[in-house]
Order: C-alpha cells, then structure tokens, then sequence
C-alpha cells in the first residue's frame, strides 16, 4: 500500500467519523424531544 | 481458483447518501408529508418530524438494497454505471449492511415514535420495493413497473396512518393515483432510453412489446389514473379547490399522454413529446398532492 493510499484510507475515515457524530449527535436530540412530545401528549391526553 | 475481489478503501460517506436515492426521495418525502398533512387528525410536530424522517430513511434503504441487488445492471446502463458499486467506489456488503440496517432502524424507529400502523406499512413498502419489484419482477416481466409502482405509492399512505393511526378511502385514493401514475411515468422515460435498458437487459415494455404497444399502455393506463385522479371530489372526500385542479391537471395530462398514445414509430424528433410526458408528470405528482393539502386545510 502506498502512502498515497493510506492518506486516502485516513481521509475517509475522519470524514466518516465526522459525518457519524454528527448524526448521533442528531439522533440523541431527536430521541430526546421526541420524549419530551410523548410526555406533552401523555399530560394533554 | 476463484480470484479474490479488489480491496477497496473505505467508500465516501457522500456514496452512502448516493446509494439512497435522494432525488427519488423527494417525491416520496412531498407524497408522504401530503398524506400526513391531508389528515384530518391532528400530530405533534415532532412526532410529525419523526413520521416524514422515517418514510426518507426507509426510501433510502429501499434505494440502497436496490443498488447493492441490481450493481450488475447498473453498471451496463449508461444513466446508472457512475452509481457507487458500478463505479467501483464501495463494496457490496457495504452497502447491503448499510440497507438492511438503515431499514430495520426507520421501522423501529416509526414503530416506538409514532405508531405501529404506520410502521407495518412502512416494513411492507420496503419489503415490496426490494423483494417483490427488484428481486422478483424487474428481470422477468415487462409488467414490473406497474406491480412495482405500488412501493412507490405507499408514502401517502404512511403518512395519513402517522396522523390518525387508521387508514380511509382518501388516502387509499391517494394510493392509486401514485399507482397508476407510475406505467404512464416510467414508459415515457423508457421510450427514450430504451436503448439503455435493451442493453442491460431489462425486460421493461418498449423493449419487449414494442413502441406501439407502449404508446397503448401509456394511453390506457392515463384512463384509470384520471379518475383516481378526480374521484375524491365527487365523493365528497374533498372540497372544489382539489376538484379545479385535479380536473386540469388531469386534463393537460391526458392530452400529453394522447399525444404519445397517437404518435407513430420513428417520426425523429428527438422523443420530445416523451420528454415533455415524462418532466410534466413530475411536477403533475407536486401539485395535485399540493391541492390536496391546500383544499383540506381550506375546507377543514
């Protein structure tokens, strides 16, 4: 493997990496206010 | 000896949002949110959110188990072999656990945030997109789109079952017009690309039967799509607003299509009519469901 590649290989993971804290970081927020809708639905019937 | 396959270094995540379709998911996105928006039951924003959120993830699973099952006929068709597998930038288990788990995670997701009716009609269009459309239909019929048009006609469905957690004629209605909208829609585009599909070896119509009897087809089915169409008016289901123009939208389909129907083999025009069948059944698909909602919330 060429350092050419292994560059290739590291650039793609930290982009994926990034990309996959990003959406967890979303999907934290979403559960979250999704809790908070079901908790308002629950106390308005 | 079996020779081993290429390794690949890891795909760009911009591949995986490739795999999803996501010009694709559009439609699928509007027709959905119509549904949900036509309802006559109110839904908290966020769980609103979640419902249109999961219709996209579940289409993009759909999308991307499609690539990952169909990589060979990309790659022999000029409008497809820049897709991520053909092109050779991922590898196809890749992209199968990508599907499979984004599938499995729209349908949990819709199941535990919004309700299980909603959720089982999801579970069944990716199912029937993947199964019944690409595995079992589209190499051997030429009648594939038109089962297979049903995967692509669920999302109204969902999204009214997200609101009311029920289902009812209109948004059966709804259904039926995404369905038989399809055939008319995607023979406008084969008609033109038939030389793509002829030589991946899909047995879509024009490939098969000829441009005459496609031309039929397109004609035929525009028939039982315009009273689809128009039907919730008369019914009562919706009030003049969605009839206006569903009936004229409907009108200047029927005559493009016509056009189509009437037109004879080979008159070397660069397939405009097709072309124009194909573009105006798009934004067709975007104001009929838009007069839906509008005429919904006017007369609710």
């Amino acid at each position: 493997m060429t350092p050419d590649d292994q560059d290739l290989i590291r650039r793609r993971q930290a982009s994926r990496a990034r990309v996959m804290a990003l959406l967890l970081g979303a999907l934290v927020l979403l559960i979250f206010a999704i809790s908070i809708a079901k908790i308002q639905l629950g106390m308005h019937g | 000896m079996t020779t081993a396959a290429p390794l690949l270094p890891p795909a760009d995540w911009r591949d995986f949002l490739a795999l999803t379709k996501p010009r694709v998911m559009t439609l699928v996105v509007f027709t959905g949110l119509c549904g949900m928006l036509a309802a006559p039951a109110s839904i908290h924003p966020v769980i609103g959110f979640t419902a249109i959120l999961c219709i996209a993830l579940g289409a993009g699973a759909a999308g991307a188990l499609n690539q990952w099952y169909e990589a060979d006929l990309d790659a022999a068709m000029r409008r497809t072999q820049k897709r991520p597998l053909p092109d050779g930038r991922m590898d196809r288990q890749s992209a199968l656990h990508f599907g499979v788990g984004l599938a499995a995670f729209s349908v949990i997701l819709m199941g535990l945030a919004v309700n299980l009716v909603a959720a089982a009609i999801l579970t069944v269009s990716i199912l029937f997109y993947v199964l019944v459309y690409t595995v079992w239909l589209k190499r051997r019929t030429p009648q594939n789109i038109v089962i297979g048009g049903a995967a692509g006609a669920f999302p109204p469905m969902i999204g009214w079952a997200a609101a009311t957690g029920d289902m009812a004629v209109l948004p059966v209605l709804m259904f039926l017009l995404v369905f038989l909208w399809t055939p008319p829609h995607f023979w406008a585009l084969a008609l033109f690309v038939k030389t793509d599909y002829a030589n991946a070896g899909v047995p879509m119509l024009p490939v098969v039967a000829g441009e005459r009897v496609t031309r039929h087809q397109i004609g035929l089915y525009t028939i039982p799509m315009a009273i689809a169409a128009v039907a919730p008016w008369p019914l009562g289901l919706t009030g003049p607003v969605y009839g206006g123009v569903s009936v004229a939208t409907t009108a200047i389909f029927a005559l493009l299509a016509l056009r189509v129907a009437t037109r004879r083999q080979g008159e070397g025009d660069a397939m405009k009519p097709e072309k124009r069948l194909f573009r105006y059944s798009i934004l067709y698909l975007f104001v009929i469901f838009g007069a839906l909602v509008a005429d919904r919330w006017i007369f609710a």
